[in-house]
């Protein structure tokens, strides 16, 4: 028996000498480097909050790009990440309870192959949690909104000064999200904050909730934001001079950071995944309903445009290829006077006036226009206000409103108002010696296709079926990344870390991170 | 206490991959503890599987060996690049039973039962590699009923057909992308056959120029376990995706093995001996899946031949205890870009000894000691493919370093 032992302690420490141990643990050389991440603060909109599929959830939430870097920070010593609570999303459903535009997470419904807001009614409340988080993200933020006292206040809501996120979680009703994040002490910081002083003009098509024309601001050189319109163009002026006061508070303490520019919104599915000329000649009931909308409308248009000069404004469709939409373009030159006369003869005088009030700013959509995601929906169906059903279908007999199309003009100030936040935001950097994560780089890489570290090749493609699903990096509300995406984000925040601040973090493996949620029936 | 010790080697049947892909070189204590050598060494009924030729030689009538290890296996993954760690700790039993009769002084015949070819291995379940493998264990055992015929003092041969009987058990996730995964459970697939069967044979022969100088060869066929109707079970699979259970034929070879070498007796006390195995890998292209539901799975493998070169030496003391030492090189048939976590094995080089205490001359204890030592490899599996998508998944890889230990022991009896 006393053998026995001697036999059993001899395996025993013959065991344990021969646990396989590494030449160099896993994390070895992962080091901070110049930065130091025991504090660690997100500022920003949606981006950072980790919205995603047209909300903030719970289990979205756990994907924001912040968190996803606070766990690779937390290598190289960074401390604990908070983040907004919403324990109360029991479900995962997101939304917000009882306000109208907030519906519940998209999913696809498999039973129809199409996204939905899923089933189910929000448990997300406004109920104050008065607490800053370190994840101080807000959806919808706008770059002048990190500075404003009483965004987080429930008392401005009905008068749209306050934002329901903020609301949620302000420490007072009179406090700012930038002082909230300040007060978390940060050593380090991301800011990427901006991108709504574009976004909610472009993904309005320029135009304002009552469809009139929303104003760019570097045109109208109005630099009061609190006179702004909430899908106006911010002033390039008064987002430089945000920018900058965010920053230096950020930085006044010695905090080292990253700034992010903001992304080429032309490039994101909410506005590629449409095209401008879906009218097949089937979609469009086939030759003898073109032939129809030929002689009745648009060769009657194409007349009228052709004899002011613009032959091209309004061509007749085409039996053999696909057409463009019609769309009303509040920067074309006003015929609605020409097409009354025109027409008064064979209508009467006030059937006339109502064509031209349609048709007045009518062209058709080019290449240059971007047709925004949810118009979708809305090219061919019928538009109940028009006064003929001769003319109410939208996108082929009655112009799709404003909101619908991104015009190759407003495309345009979108782009000069990005270029200009992007010179103010590189330039601030420079000036303090932080870091850039250049998001609008990464966007236009993104349109051909991002090869990431382990080889995949990601693209901006929109969800087009489970056996693509695997590189798309949006979310299906076509703006926001998915899990996957925000990985993505993550790791080119860590690549721009890893160089400017000499440390070395591991990187995230973005294919192992969802993109979409399929459910069975909705 | 025998039978007991028997019976309780065959309940634990099974074993654990440690040397060259899933080749278990544990086939007698004995010869274990010399490097495994034995194609040119008549010491113990252990020769029925290292060489059948040897058996004629034996002086007892009757030569009983039964022996088990265990054996304990531990494989540790890690990947810097995105801070991954996994381990794999295992617990493999393999055994062997030989046993030999002198029918008239040229004949002998013998059985032998051992199990040469297994693979366990078992990682966290939803690891990094989980689409590759969450765990696999591969058992297959060998009965080879076996004669020996000597010419004279020079000369002989022998062989046997082998009967193999083997069972598969393998679970994996269907892909990377969490797009099927359940409650964030990857939807996985368990591969089950059991009672699998199949014939090869082993042939060897044994050349003795002098009194002191023995040379071998010896030659065991390639079987191929051909699994039929096994079971595929889905589990964690998403609701818009139920999939039906199914069934699946598959085939995996149990790769021919050559070996040649020689001993030589130094002195009356000290025995010398060499091997060296050839194993013909290159059988073993690819892991092929038929489901009965039309789907295929394809992994290719790629095996190349490889060699092992064995030493192996043994020292009579006196009348109660007998010593031995060796050590080998294994090689790897793993080609890079084809390491795959399912048998992350790389080349290792194997440290033997043990010894065996004569209680009476008839019956004896045998020890026996393992240590196997991989260098740690960076590699990675380049070939899997995405059911979902139809298209290659990133490459997984990493730095693996693998030890294996394993004690055993064994009695031989013989009159």
């Amino acid at each position: 028996m006393k053998n026995k032992f001697i036999y059993l302690s001899i395996l025993v420490a013959g065991l344990v000498s021969c646990e396989p141990e590494f030449e160099n643990e896993v994390d070895a050389n992962y080091t901070a480097g110049e930065a130091d991440f025991s504090s660690y603060v997100a500022i920003g909109n949606s981006l950072t909050a980790g919205y995603m599929d047209g909300s903030v959830s719970r289990v979205g939430q756990s994907y924001s790009f912040p968190n996803l870097l606070s766990q690779q920070f937390a290598t190289v010593g960074g401390g604990s990440f908070t983040q907004p609570s919403y324990e109360e999303d029991v479900n995962n459903l997101g939304g917000i309870a009882g306000l109208s535009g907030f519906s519940t997470r998209l999913v696809i419904n498999a039973s129809v192959g199409a996204p939905q807001p899923i089933a189910g009614t929000s448990t997300i409340t406004l109920t104050p949690q008065a607490t800053a988080y370190n994840n101080m993200g807000v959806p919808g933020a706008k770059s002048f909104h990190l500075l404003a006292p009483g965004y987080g206040n429930p008392a401005g809501l009905a008068l749209g000064q306050a934002n329901p996120y903020y609301v949620r979680h302000a420490t007072s009703s009179t406090s700012t999200v930038l002082g909230d994040a300040l007060s978390k002490n940060p050593t380090f910081f991301t800011n990427w904050i901006g991108a709504n002083d574009i976004l909610s003009y472009a993904t309005s098509g320029g135009a304002k909730s009552d469809g009139s024309a929303a104003d760019d601001h570097n045109v109208t050189g109005n630099t009061n934001p609190a006179t702004y319109g909430s899908n106006d163009i911010t002033n390039s002026a008064v987002f430089a001079g945000t920018y900058s006061t965010i920053v230096d508070q950020l930085t006044a303490n010695g905090a080292k950071g990253v700034l992010c520019t903001i992304p080429s919104v032309t490039s994101i599915p909410y506005f590629t995944t449409v095209p401008y000329n879906p009218l097949s000649p089937t979609a469009l009931g086939g030759s003898a309903n073109i032939n129809a909308l030929n002689s009745q409308l648009y060769g009657p248009l194409n007349g009228i445009f052709s004899a002011y000069g613009e032959p091209n404004r309004v061509k007749l469709l085409s039996a053999s290829s696909a057409n463009p939409i019609l769309i009303y373009d509040v920067d074309a030159a006003d015929r609605s006077a020409q097409i009354t006369g025109a027409l008064t003869p064979v209508f009467g005088a006030q059937t006339a006036a109502a064509f031209g009030a349609i048709f007045g700013k009518a062209r058709q959509a080019t290449a240059d226009d971007l047709i925004v995601l949810p118009a979708s929906a809305v090219i061919g169906t019928v538009n109940t206000s028009s006064p003929s059903t001769l003319i109410n279908i939208n996108g082929v007999s009655y112009p799709m409103a404003n909101k619908w199309v991104l015009t190759s003009t407003e495309k345009a100030k979108v782009a000069s108002a990005t270029s200009a936040y992007n010179s103010s935001i590189t330039a601030i950097a420079s000036s303090k010696n932080l870091a850039v994560a250049d998001m609008n780089a990464i966007l236009n890489v993104l349109v051909g296709g991002l090869r990431s570290v382990d080889g995949s090749v990601y693209t901006a493609n929109y969800f087009s079926g489970p056996t693509t699903e695997y590189k798309v990096l949006f979310s299906l509300d076509g703006v926001h990344p998915n899990a996957r995406g925000y990985a993505v984000i993550a790791n080119e925040i860590i690549k721009v870390i890893n160089a400017h601040y000499k440390s070395n973090m591991p990187y995230l493996n973005p294919s192992y991170y969802p993109g979409i949620n399929i459910v069975a029936t909705n | 206490m025998r039978k007991l010790l028997s019976l309780t080697i065959f309940a634990l049947a099974s074993s654990t991959v440690f040397a060259g892909g899933y080749r278990v070189s544990i086939q007698g204590q004995k010869q274990l503890a010399m490097g495994h050598t034995g194609v040119a060494i008549v010491n113990s009924a252990e020769t029925a599987f290292f060489n059948p030729a040897g058996m004629a030689y034996l002086k007892d009538k009757f030569n009983l060996s039964v022996g088990g290890s265990v054996l304990f296996s531990k494989t540790r993954f890690q990947n810097s690049e995105y801070n991954w760690k996994a381990s794999s700790d295992n617990v493999g039993t393999p055994f062997n039973v030989y046993a030999t009769y002198k029918i008239t002084d040229w004949l002998t015949a013998g059985l032998a039962v051992y199990s040469p070819f297994g693979s366990e291995v078992e990682w966290d379940q939803d690891w990094q590699g989980a689409h590759l493998v969450n765990n696999i264990d591969l058992k297959a055992i060998f009965i080879q009923p076996t004669v020996s015929i000597r010419i004279g003092d020079e000369f002989s041969f022998g062989g046997g057909p082998i009967y193999a009987t083997g069972s598969v058990n393998l679970n994996r996730n269907l892909s990377i992308n969490p797009l099927l995964s359940a409650n964030g459970s990857g939807t996985d697939v368990t591969l089950d056959a059991k009672g699998i069967t199949a014939w090869g044979y082993n042939v060897g022969f044994m050349f003795n120029p002098t009194s002191k100088l023995r040379l071998g060869v010896n030659y065991r066929s390639e079987i191929t376990m051909e699994a039929r109707d096994g079971d595929a079970t889905y589990a964690d699979t998403p609701d818009f995706n139920p999939l039906q259970n199914t069934t699946f034929d598959a085939d995996l070879p149990l790769p021919a093995e050559i070996t040649s070498g020689l001993s030589y007796q130094v002195t009356d006390k000290w025995l010398v001996a060499f091997d060296y195995n050839y194993t013909m890998w290159n059988a073993y292209k690819a892991l092929d899946v038929k489901f009965a539901n039309g789907q295929e799975s394809i992994n290719p493998r790629n095996y190349q031949n490889s060699s092992t070169y064995r030493v192996g030496t043994q020292y009579v003391a006196n009348d109660k205890f007998t010593f031995r030492a060796g050590w080998y090189f294994d090689e790897s048939p793993v080609q890079d870009g084809y390491f795959a976590p399912e048998t992350p094995r790389n080349d290792s080089m194997g440290f033997t000894g043990g010894l065996t205490y004569q209680l009476n001359p008839k019956f004896g204890i045998d020890l026996s000691l393992l240590y196997l030592h991989f260098d740690e490899i960076d590699n990675s599996y380049n070939y899997s493919v995405d059911p979902i998508s139809n298209t290659p998944n990133p490459n997984f890889g990493g730095t693996y370093k693998s030890s294996v230990f394993s004690p055993g022991v064994g009695i031989s009896y013989s009159f």
